[in-house]
Parts: C-alpha cells; structure tokens; sequence
C-alpha cells in the first residue's frame, strides 16, 4: 500500500516535472520560429489600441481571440465583417451604438483613437488561430477557399 | 476554539458575506441587462458590472480563505497567531483595496484583462497586503509547536497564489503575449494552487467532522493535490487552443486538460469515503452538508462540466460563448464557495458558542443555494449550445441569436433568485451567531 511518504515524491516530482515542460514549451512557443501572431507587425499604432482596449474594457462585454464577456460581438475578424467605416462609426458616436437593442457605451473616441483601435484590430485579423479564425468569420473562411 | 488569535477569522469571513452579497447583486444587474433592461446601462455599464462581479468573487473568496488559515493554522501549529493586531490591519487593508478597485471601476479606472481588472498602481497594494498575511501565517507556522501536512498544504497553496499574481503584472505588446501570461495567473490559480488552499481546507474539516486518522487523510491529501498539479499544469495548454500560439497545445493542452477531471474525482470519492470510514458523529451536520457538497459538486461543475468542452476539437466551437459561463459558474460554486461556506458553517459555532447547526434554516440555505446554482448552470448550458449552434454552426448574427437566447436569461433569473434565498438564508444564520467570544475557549470543538 501507498506511504506518506511515496504520496508525497509522487506529489513534489509531478509538480517539478510538469512544470518544467510547462516552462520549456512556454519557451518554445515564444520562439522566434514558432511566432504565429505576426509580431513584427507591431506598430506604435497597434500598441496605442490595445491600449485603448485595455482603459475602456471592452474585453468586459467583447471578446477578442474568444475572450471576454460574450455580452458583446467577438472582434477578431472584425474589419472583415464589417469593414473599416462602420467600426469607425461606432467608435467616434456620441450617441449609444444599440443594435437590436443592446446598448454600447458612447465612447465618442477622436479620429486618431479610433484609427489606432482599428490598427489593433488589423494585426488581430492576420493572426494564426489554428482555425478559430474560420469559425468566428465565415468570410475568411470563404476566402481561405478561394 | 482553542486559540483566542483563531477569532480573527470570523471577520474575515464576515467581509466575504458582505461582499457576497454585492456579487449576487452585480450578478442581476448583468442578468437583468440581458433581457433588455438595462436601465443602468448610463451609471453601470456591462463590462462595469461583470468586473465588478468577477472581481467581488475572487475577494471574497480569498477573504474567506485568508479567514480559514487564520482559523486553521494556530489550531495545527498549535500556538497562537504570531501578532493579532497585524491581521486586523490586514483586514482592513484587504478591505480597502478592494472597495477602492470596485468604485474605480465605476469610473472607467481599470485595466480591461478579465479577472484581472485591478489598476496597476493597486496591484502593488495587494502585493504589499498578501505578503502580510503570508508573513503572519508563515512565521506562525514555523514558530509552532508543530507542523501538519495539511498546515503545509495550506500554506503553500496560499504562497504559490501570491507568487504566481506577478506574471500578470508584467507588461507587453502582443495581445497575444498578454493573453498566454494572464492564464499563468487565472488557470494556475483555479486549477492548480488554489485547489491546494481547498485540498488544505477540506483535509482540515475532514480531520475534525469525521475523526479519521490524520496519517490516512493526509496520505491521500498529497495524491489528490500532486494529480492536481500533473493535470493542471499542462493543462493550463486548452486557454491556448486559438490565441495565436502554437499548434503543440492542442495536443498537450488537450491530453492533459482530459486528465484533469481525474483529480476532482479523486477528491469526491476521497472526502465521500473518509466520510463512511469516519467513526465519530460529529454534531455539525451543516459542516459536514458543505464539506461534502463541495467535493462533489466540484468534480460535476470543475470535472465533468470543464471536460465537456475542454477538447480541442468541441473548443473550437464553444470558445469565446456562454459554454464558458455555464462551466465557470458551477466550478467556482463546487469548488470554492462552497469549501469556504464549508470552513465558515464549521468555525462559527466554536468561535461564537452558539451551536446553531441544527436549525433547519441552515439546511434550507445548503439545499435551496445548490438547487439555484444548477439551475443558472443549466440555463446557461442551453443558453450557450443554442448559441454555438446558431452563430458558429448556422452562421447567424450575434445579436440576432442572443434575442433567440434571450428567454434562457428569464430563467436564469429565477434560479439565480432562489440561489439568492438559500445564501440570504445563510447570511442570517451568520448575523444570528453573534460576535465571536473568548468564552468559546473552553468549548469543545
């Protein structure tokens, strides 16, 4: 019958052991090789964005790479669907954008904040989702078959 | 109670209550929101009140387990708590954090990462405040007269909480990048440390309610918590199906995630069969009713509920919907809630001398708050395979679908109302205990 004492290595050894291959594929993955998300597509812009993003929570009723809130639309994919003039127009009114009936905050955001949340979304749109892009955006889905 | 320092727990569990209770009502705000009225759209937006309502959780959560170590760890140590007025300090601080960071985030100061909402410049004060605790918990610890397996588990599960807090801290470009390092924090929390502080906590109950030898139930404490970790931590890899990094977590995130339910079984069959085994009938049923509920309705809402989308090829299709929601709402429920309701429901009395265990309020309170977590668990399942159905499968608008789902949330309303009765119900039973006594002392626990 199991000891303490063998519950315990089983314990401490499973922990060390999975943790570093935890670590070692975090490595891996952040290789420069392995990038998927473009990254040197990183513009000053982009960065500005998802600063914006990130002061205003959209990620509180968005979500983005299928993450967030679900009150909201996912916006990966987003320039796809509806282009860039109508992000632009629900970035910059005053009043409450409110399809169907579901309210967004008015954030009334300048030209220049809503170009930068629009750079953001263009670098998210070319990321490599490993096929969660074509589920979230039957248009480039239709592209990808093109 | 055999330790006068031990009372500090009770106000640490009464700050959870507190703060329970403007979760549950940030919870109909966002519930209400749903069904089209949002009257307080203008002072509190959506995203307002889902971080208000996800952060509320975790501080009262880690209250109520801040309050279980300080209940726990002189009793095992054996040796009052090392300075008294410290943790009341800590108390406060913890408290002051926290109201700061939920009345910021009415006035659009946050840092939009879910869960993770904290402003930057009040991490640090949560930093300073857990390192207190631990400090006061630590040093305890190693002063005491002895030192319990179910101590150290505890203990670590608390210091591995506030070390893995700094990843999130850490600032960067990509959202991808971003994104894979929250998940350091939030899964590594939920599924991996802090199921340590709940193995700690249920280990102690178990001790106490059921009177089965310490060796046998830490024995298998260090099984339960090491499948934790073989799962958990690889399985950190289904947050990274479709984020933007490599194709490698599919398999391993999906290879390790299936085992994870594995560990929560573990646990249910372990606290149900220490149970039968146990010789002494311990008074404290209501203790027993909570300790119990939360091992298994951890395996049903952690286990299963996360299995049932955990694999990469039904992930795809659920990622990013209310599958999630459905899934998280009865883990934290099973697991966490439920354990800290558990340590608070045993504590009580021998903090307060009131033996008030066999109230049938008390039961009404377990059976009617599990019945409407289910029931929003259920509500939110459909609500969330409608959804994944109509916009990933048949391609429909977003908003269009969520007016089809719309009725899912009127029944959500009417569980989360009776899960409202059942905790209000408990709320009373603790109002009704009174303040905590030094003539408790003496009381056999």
């Amino acid at each position: 019958m199991l000891s303490k004492k063998q519950a315990r290595t089983f314990f401490l050894g499973g922990t060390v052991v999975t943790f570093l291959i935890f670590i070692g594929l975090t490595i891996f993955s952040f290789s420069k090789e392995q990038d998927q998300s473009n990254y040197e597509n990183i513009t000053e812009e982009v960065v500005r964005g998802k600063k914006i993003w990130e002061a205003n929570n959209c990620m509180g009723c968005h979500t983005i790479l299928g993450e967030g809130a679900y009150y909201a639309p996912e916006l990966t994919k987003v320039i796809d669907r509806r282009g860039k003039g109508y992000i632009k127009a629900v970035l910059t009114t005053p009043v409450p954008w409110a399809p169907n009936g579901r309210k967004m905050v008015a954030y009334g955001f300048s030209d220049e904040e809503a170009e930068d949340l629009i750079a953001f979304f263009d670098w998210i749109d070319d990321i490599d989702l490993n096929g969660f892009d074509t589920v979230v955006s039957p248009i480039a889905k239709e592209k990808m078959n093109d | 109670m055999k330790y006068k320092s031990q009372k500090v727990a009770y106000w640490f569990f009464a700050l959870s209550m507190l703060l329970l209770v403007l979760q549950l009502v940030y919870g109909f705000i966002m519930g209400f929101a749903r069904i089209g009225m949002d009257g307080l759209h203008d002072f509190i937006p959506f995203n307002t009140a889902r971080a208000v309502h996800t952060n509320l959780l975790v501080v009262w959560l880690l209250s109520g387990f801040m309050g279980a170590a300080y209940y726990i760890i002189p009793e095992e140590a054996q040796r009052e708590l090392v300075n008294v007025k410290l943790a009341y300090v800590q108390l406060i601080s913890l408290a002051l954090v926290g109201v700061a960071a939920i009345v910021g985030y009415h006035f659009n100061w946050w840092e939009g990462r879910k869960f993770l909402e904290i402003p930057r410049q009040l991490d640090f004060l949560v930093v300073a405040n857990v390192l207190l605790f631990l400090g006061l918990i630590l040093a305890t610890l190693f002063k005491g007269k002895r030192r319990t397996t179910t101590a150290l588990v505890l203990s670590m599960g608390l210091f591995f909480a506030a070390l893995l807090y700094i990843p999130g801290m850490l600032p960067f470009d990509s959202q991808v990048t971003d994104s894979f390092f929250r998940w350091w924090v939030v899964h590594l929390w939920v599924e991996g440390v802090w199921e340590l502080i709940m193995g700690g906590i249920l280990s102690f109950l178990l001790i106490k309610l059921t009177g089965v030898d310490r060796e046998v139930i830490e024995k298998w404490l260090y099984v339960i918590v090491g499948l934790t970790f073989l799962s958990g931590v690889l399985g950190t890899g289904h947050h990274y199906y479709y984020i933007g990094v490599n194709k490698i977590w599919l398999i391993v995130g999906g290879i390790f995630s299936a085992l994870e339910p594995l560990a929560f079984l573990a646990m249910a069959l372990f606290a149900v069969n220490m149970y039968r085994k146990g010789e002494k009938k311990h008074p404290n049923k209501l203790a027993l009713f909570w300790t119990l509920g939360a091992a298994i309705v951890s395996f049903v809402g952690a286990g299963l509920l996360g299995f049932a989308h955990t694999l990469p090829q039904t992930n795809l299709y659920t990622h990013g919907t209310l599958v999630t929601a459905m899934h998280g709402h009865l883990a934290f429920w099973g697991a966490y809630a439920m354990i800290v309701l558990a340590i608070i429901s045993y504590s009580l009395p021998n903090m307060t001398g009131r033996k008030l265990y066999l109230s049938a309020r008390g039961r009404a309170a377990f059976w009617l708050s599990n019945i409407g977590m289910i029931g929003m668990t259920v509500a939110f399942g459909v609500a969330g395979v409608v959804q994944v159905y109509l916009e990933r499968k048949f391609k429909m608008e977003f908003m269009e679908v969520q007016n089809e789902i719309s009725i899912h949330f009127v029944v959500l309303l009417i569980c989360a109302s009776v899960l409202t009765f059942g905790i209000a119900l408990y709320i009373v039973d603790f109002i009704k205990h009174g303040r905590p006594t030094d003539e408790a002392l003496e009381l056999k626990t």
